[in-house]
């Protein structure tokens, strides 16, 4: 029973997580237009970040700087969000596909200096000395993990609320305008690339967050954590869930990281000997199908973006236009 | 002798380097008074217009507004300076309430948005009706009429109108150019595009006919009205002769 509970626990704080990146991502592209094709990199310098900045002092690597944790925390965000703001800076003005190449060309880059750079975070052997927060007063066992599902959990009921009140704020609704059209909101005198990058900074800050959490959860993160992969699973997470609604995002997360970790488990429990081998390879194909049969057959995803704006009890009119 | 705000020196302009649209273009635009530009499609109208709002990048010549230099300035450094810029085309947010398309315009008024949003509304009697339905049911008219509500939220010195007529019903186009011509009594300078040219140069004061990116003719507005060989050449001879 134990065993059961401790597993749901497990998997619902790593899901939480992964809904906290989806949140990030739902920004930069359900909200803003903004193709992160990167995503692993902003995840993975807020792990790195919070684990360099909170851990304790290491032979061969940097870090051990001990910082308290929520300190550690928020520099592990701010690690991502100063990657976004460079990266930004350099491609938000231009063509749209740029940003796409840039971000995937950034967390290529950031993969193989993790690997490479011993000196920087302990190369492939990853950054080690990490202590979880307040263990030596609950322990390694079942309360911890259940206390810090419980963070994480109000950490993404929080983002959630943050994201909310900023897509319903004028800041929110300029974002809209301007995925919607450019030029006219640059005629009334916004300028869109101010507010691009500071949606995706934040949206990249976000990122970071769930990166920092995700370091936390396994005192441990090295340059396998941060590989594509994890960039298509919180892509498809979106996808699924519904780009442009944050219940959506949190919904895909949930859902397919159950399916990811069911399809894992059915595969090496049911595959012939041979093909288990391969089970990475198959959830990675299957992975791609939901990704192109979401967009082929519902592109809006599972739940799709609300664009009805408080309109209490007016649908709006099918009018015909003139 | 009306006050010239907007003066455009020999500009040459186009979208891609080395591929010029305007060619040495010249003209002026006056408070309080409404300049008329037309010519054939594909005549550059559009592209001077957008060039003066900063969204086409200017290879040589100036554009100065009140005596400052405007020159490639950014568009969204143009509502700052009292220039607005209402498009030919898409200019309006479909996806948003009407109130919230003039909450977006109307974001930089600050302090006084309240107060001009409640002028806007008295204006604009349709919208205020329709405030919390999206802008995307709006009839082609009313959306006419948004566009250049959220154009009026920062009270410029400059419209720039590209069509605002653009397949609007006769009436409705009569309504659209009046409305125009009632902003130019507070002052405000208009540089208007427009395919409806009889309708246009009745309400207009002066007019630069443009062709192939080049200045032709310019002249009063009266004066061109009556002017036979810009009746035939540009504005299609019988239309003109029958009114
Ligand atoms: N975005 C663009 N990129 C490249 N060329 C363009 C672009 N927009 C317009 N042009 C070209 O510039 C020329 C002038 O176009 P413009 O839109 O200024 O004409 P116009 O006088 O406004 O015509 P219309 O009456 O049809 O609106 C045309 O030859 C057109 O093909
Ligand atoms: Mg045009």
């Amino acid at each position: 029973m134990i065993g059961v509970m401790s597993y749901l626990v497990f998997f619902a704080t790593t899901a939480s997580i992964l809904a906290i990146a989806v949140l990030g991502l739902n920004l930069q592209w359900g909200n803003t237009g903004l193709f992160n094709g990167g995503v692993v990199a902003f995840f993975g310098a807020g792990a790195y970040g919070t684990l360099i900045l909170g851990g304790t002092s290491q032979e061969g690597h940097l870090g051990g700087f001990g910082v308290i944790y929520p300190l550690a925390l928020l520099g592990g965000m701010a690690a991502a969000g100063l990657m976004a703001w460079i990266v930004g800076l350099l491609t938000l003005r231009l063509r749209h596909d740029y940003l796409a190449i840039a971000t995937f060309g950034v967390a290529v880059a950031f993969e193989n200096l993790m690997r490479n750079a011993e000196w920087l975070a302990g190369g492939a052997k990853g950054v080690r000395g990490f202590e979880r927060p307040l263990r030596a007063a609950l322990g390694d066992g079942f309360l911890y993990n259940i206390l810090f599902f419980l963070v994480v959990l109000a950490i993404l009921i929080a983002t959630y609320l943050f994201l909310e009140r900023l897509v319903a704020s004028p800041f929110g609704r300029l974002l809209r305008a301007i995925r919607e059209d450019e030029e006219a909101a640059q005629s009334l005198g916004k300028s869109p690339a101010k507010v691009r990058l500071t949606a995706f900074v934040t949206g990249s800050v976000i990122l970071g967050l769930a990166g920092g959490l995700y370091g936390t959860f396994y005192a441990f993160v090295s340059p396998q954590d941060v590989l594509p992969t994890l960039t298509f699973q919180i892509w498809a997470m979106l996808i699924v869930g519904g780009a442009g609604n944050n219940r959506g995002a949190i919904f895909g997360a949930f859902l397919i990281w159950g399916a990811w970790t069911a399809s894992g488990w059915a595969l090496s429990r049911f595959a012939p000997i041979e093909a288990q081998l391969y089970t990475g390879s198959v959830q990675f194909v299957l992975i791609g199908s939901v990704i192109v049969g979401m967009l082929m057959w519902r592109p809006e995803g599972l739940l799709p973006e609300r664009l009805v704006v408080s309109q209490r009890g007016s649908t709006p009119s099918n009018k015909q236009g003139e | 002798m009306p006050e010239t705000v907007l003066e455009a020196h020999g500009v040459t302009a186009g979208y891609v380097p080395g591929l010029p649209i305007l060619h040495d273009v010249s003209m002026g635009a006056q408070a309080g008074q409404i300049t008329l530009i037309i010519g054939p499609n594909g005549a550059g109208k559009s592209t001077l217009i957008k060039a003066i709002a900063g969204l086409v990048p200017v290879g040589s010549g100036k554009i100065t507004f009140e005596s400052q230099d405007i020159t490639g300035l950014a568009t969204d450094q143009m509502s700052t300076r009292g220039i607005s810029y209402v498009p030919q085309t898409d200019n309006i947010f479909r996806s948003l309430t009407i109130r919230q398309n003039l909450d977006l315009a109307l974001r930089r008024a600050k302090s006084d948005a309240p107060a001009r949003l409640a002028q806007l509304l008295e204006q604009f009697p349709a919208l205020a009706a329709k405030q919390r339905d999206r802008a995307a049911t709006l009839s082609g008219g009313q959306r006419q009429f948004l566009a250049i509500a959220m154009a009026l939220a920062t009270a410029p010195r400059l419209i720039l109108m590209d069509e605002p007529s653009a397949g609007l019903s006769p009436k409705a186009t009569q309504d659209v150019l009046e409305h125009a011509r009632s902003l130019t009594e507070q002052g405000v300078a208009i540089l208007l595009v427009e395919q409806n040219v009889n309708q246009a140069l009745h309400l207009a004061d002066h007019c630069f006919i443009l062709a192939e990116g080049r200045n032709q003719i310019d002249g009063p507005a009266k004066d061109l009205l009556n002017d036979k060989v810009v009746g035939e050449i540009y504005l299609g001879g019988r239309r003109v002769q029958t009114t």
